[in-house]
């Protein structure tokens, strides 16, 4: 990591809903163009994660900084200007709203004009099936359809970071592919990517790094290949990949 | 008159009573849309702006029904008096949500709906220590203009009140359909934590539901006065039952939904004031409303409630 110049910090972070004690002294670092994949078990706190990146969920101590600015306390829509975007747990469109005006939601933060033509055109050669479904409500389409659309959604906002929760969860096989595969294209276009996976092995070989939380401690964390190699992550992630796969 | 003109002619108190039910639910709807508060302030949004368009209109000089003004007077003074009502009947929302019910944004529970039942209140004590409490006559300076129409009358008031009405639903479809804001409303109102994380400021949008919703209370209130050229610190009650109950029939949270529960309010009120005596008018609308809630409790339209997350 040394070698990467750094975009987001988390240092001994600890969240808290009410009395329940979420995040504890948690630290992350990813670097410019990296892809880091965030493992962990059901309420270990992924998505408390991405929502205090996010600022939907603020830090009751310790610090998050992006490209150098303390970003702790400040609201959510100013985040998303400084190039941080999401991609939902469950994907989360606006199911009465067009494909388009989803995408047009996803680029509220910029301005309009030739540079949203141009996103537009990159969601659109990223994802040719969106630009076939832009006029249907997004609740109409396929979950997979619903995927490229959330991460097209991302793309709009111009990210420096997209921070994604569960992309492939509830996917078929075959768009859980078309997914990281895209995951990976974005990557090589320049924007970071902090991932939550249940997923794990597919996850591992498109990462970079990783790190495994438990019950909001960060109990394991190094580079893919490592990880990969790990007993305790063959044990818990790899292996019981298999077994979720096949009961999903 | 034969029964089609009785039928005609209830079909057009009808129609005018229903675009003043109809602008007045869609603040209903939008708010709950949104947040899923029932906002009983806007009751008395309603009534204020009545006694703001009064206000206005005597500001003119015009009192009760003396003084009739044609042309661009009339339409001058009815644009000034529309803008006013609903600039400041807005300001009211805002005041009301920015002041009032931000701070009670991360309380769960029934304090924010007990919150504007408290501010109807205060509205209403406003009204009545500075206004007073009797029957005031709203000058109304239309010209006393009437088609026939085969036994049916139809005044001069209520082409206005119904090009009005229609002006204002027109403008509020576009205006939530094509425009930036207006997609922010919608999106908000779908899943208000994944519109926050698209960068939507939703405070902002919640303070430009309560403008938009309390202005057109307000234009609702100046309707109220030109047809029934009174204005009164007591109308809040029936017309915002009315209102929301229409809002519930159409599907609350639901914009087309409001504005179509408003007019079958409206025509249902005038049908069975004429068929079945007055009376008996605020029985069958509350009894509707006991059905729609027991029976098909999404509305009309199917109820546009925010995304559960
Ligand atoms: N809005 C919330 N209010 C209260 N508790 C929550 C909330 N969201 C999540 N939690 C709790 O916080 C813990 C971590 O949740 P989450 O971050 O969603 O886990 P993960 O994404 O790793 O499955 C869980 O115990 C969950 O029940
Ligand atoms: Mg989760």
């Amino acid at each position: 990591m040394a070698d990467k110049e750094l975009l987001l910090e988390f240092k001994d972070v600890n969240t808290y809903y009410g009395d329940l004690h979420v995040l504890k002294n948690v630290n992350y670092t990813i670097g410019k163009g990296e892809i880091v994949c965030l493992l962990g078990g059901n309420a270990s706190g992924k998505s408390t994660t991405m929502k205090t990146i996010m600022g939907v969920v603020r830090p009751q101590t310790g610090s998050v900084t992006f490209d150098g600015k303390v970003i702790g306390n400040m609201p959510t829509s100013e985040r998303v200007k400084l190039g941080i975007a999401p991609v939902l747990e469950a994907r989360r469109l606006f199911p009465r709203m067009t494909v388009f005006e989803n995408l047009e939601i996803g680029a509220y933060t910029q301005p309009r004009g030739p540079q949203f033509d141009q996103d537009l055109e990159r969601v659109y050669s990223l994802f040719p099936r969106v630009k076939e479904r832009r006029t249907q409500l997004a609740g109409t389409l396929s979950g997979g359809e619903q995927q490229m659309v959330a991460i097209g959604r991302a793309l709009m906002a111009r990210p420096r970071l997209i921070c994604m929760d569960e992309p492939s969860m509830g996917l078929s096989p075959r768009f859980v592919e078309t997914v990281f595969d895209t995951i990976q294209e974005i990557n090589r276009q320049g924007c970071s990517i902090f991932m939550v996976e249940q997923n794990a092995n597919m996850a591992l070989s498109i990462a970079h790094r990783a790190y495994v939380l438990q019950t909001g401690v960060v109990v394991l964390s190094g580079t893919a290949a490592e990880l990969r190699e790990n007993d305790m992550i063959k044990q818990a992630y790899l292996g019981e990949m298999q077994v979720e796969g096949a009961a999903a | 008159m034969t029964a089609f003109d009785l039928f005609l002619q209830q079909a057009i108190n009808g129609l005018s009573l229903g675009a003043m039910y109809s602008l007045l639910a869609l603040g209903f709807t939008l708010v709950y849309g949104i947040m899923e508060l029932i906002n009983f302030s806007h009751f008395n949004v309603f009534m204020v702006g009545c006694m703001i368009a009064m206000v206005t209109l005597k500001l003119f000089g015009l009192n009760g029904q003396d003084t009739i003004l044609t042309g661009l007077p009339l339409i001058g003074v009815m644009l000034v008096g529309f803008f006013v009502t609903m600039t400041l009947c807005g300001g009211i929302g805002v005041f009301i949500e920015r002041l009032l019910l931000r701070p009670l944004r991360a309380v769960k529970g029934p304090a924010p709906m007990i919150t504007t039942i408290g501010v109807s209140y205060v509205l209403f004590n406003i009204i009545l220590l500075t206004i007073g409490g009797d029957s005031k006559n709203f000058p109304n300076p239309l010209p006393p203009i009437a088609f026939n129409i085969g036994g049916a009358v139809l005044r001069l008031r209520e082409i206005l009140i119904w090009i009005i009405a229609v002006l204002l639903m027109g403008g509020l479809t576009y205006f939530v359909q094509y425009t930036k804001l207006g997609k922010a409303i919608r999106a908000t109102a779908q899943d208000q934590e994944a519109a926050r994380m698209m960068g939507i400021e939703v405070d902002r949008v919640i303070m430009s539901a309560f403008f938009i919703g309390s202005a057109l209370a307000g234009a609702s209130g100046m309707i109220f006065g030109l047809y029934y050229n009174l204005a009164k610190v007591d109308i809040g009650f029936g017309a915002g039952l009315r209102a929301f109950t229409a809002a519930v029939l159409g599907g609350i949270g639901n914009v087309p939904g409001a504005m179509l529960g408003g007019v079958l309010i409206g025509l249902i009120e005038s049908s069975s004031g004429q068929f079945l005596g007055s009376a008996w008018s605020d029985v069958v609308i509350f009894s509707i409303l006991v059905l729609v809630l027991v029976l098909k409790p999404a509305g009309l339209l199917g109820r546009l409630a925010p995304n559960k997350s």
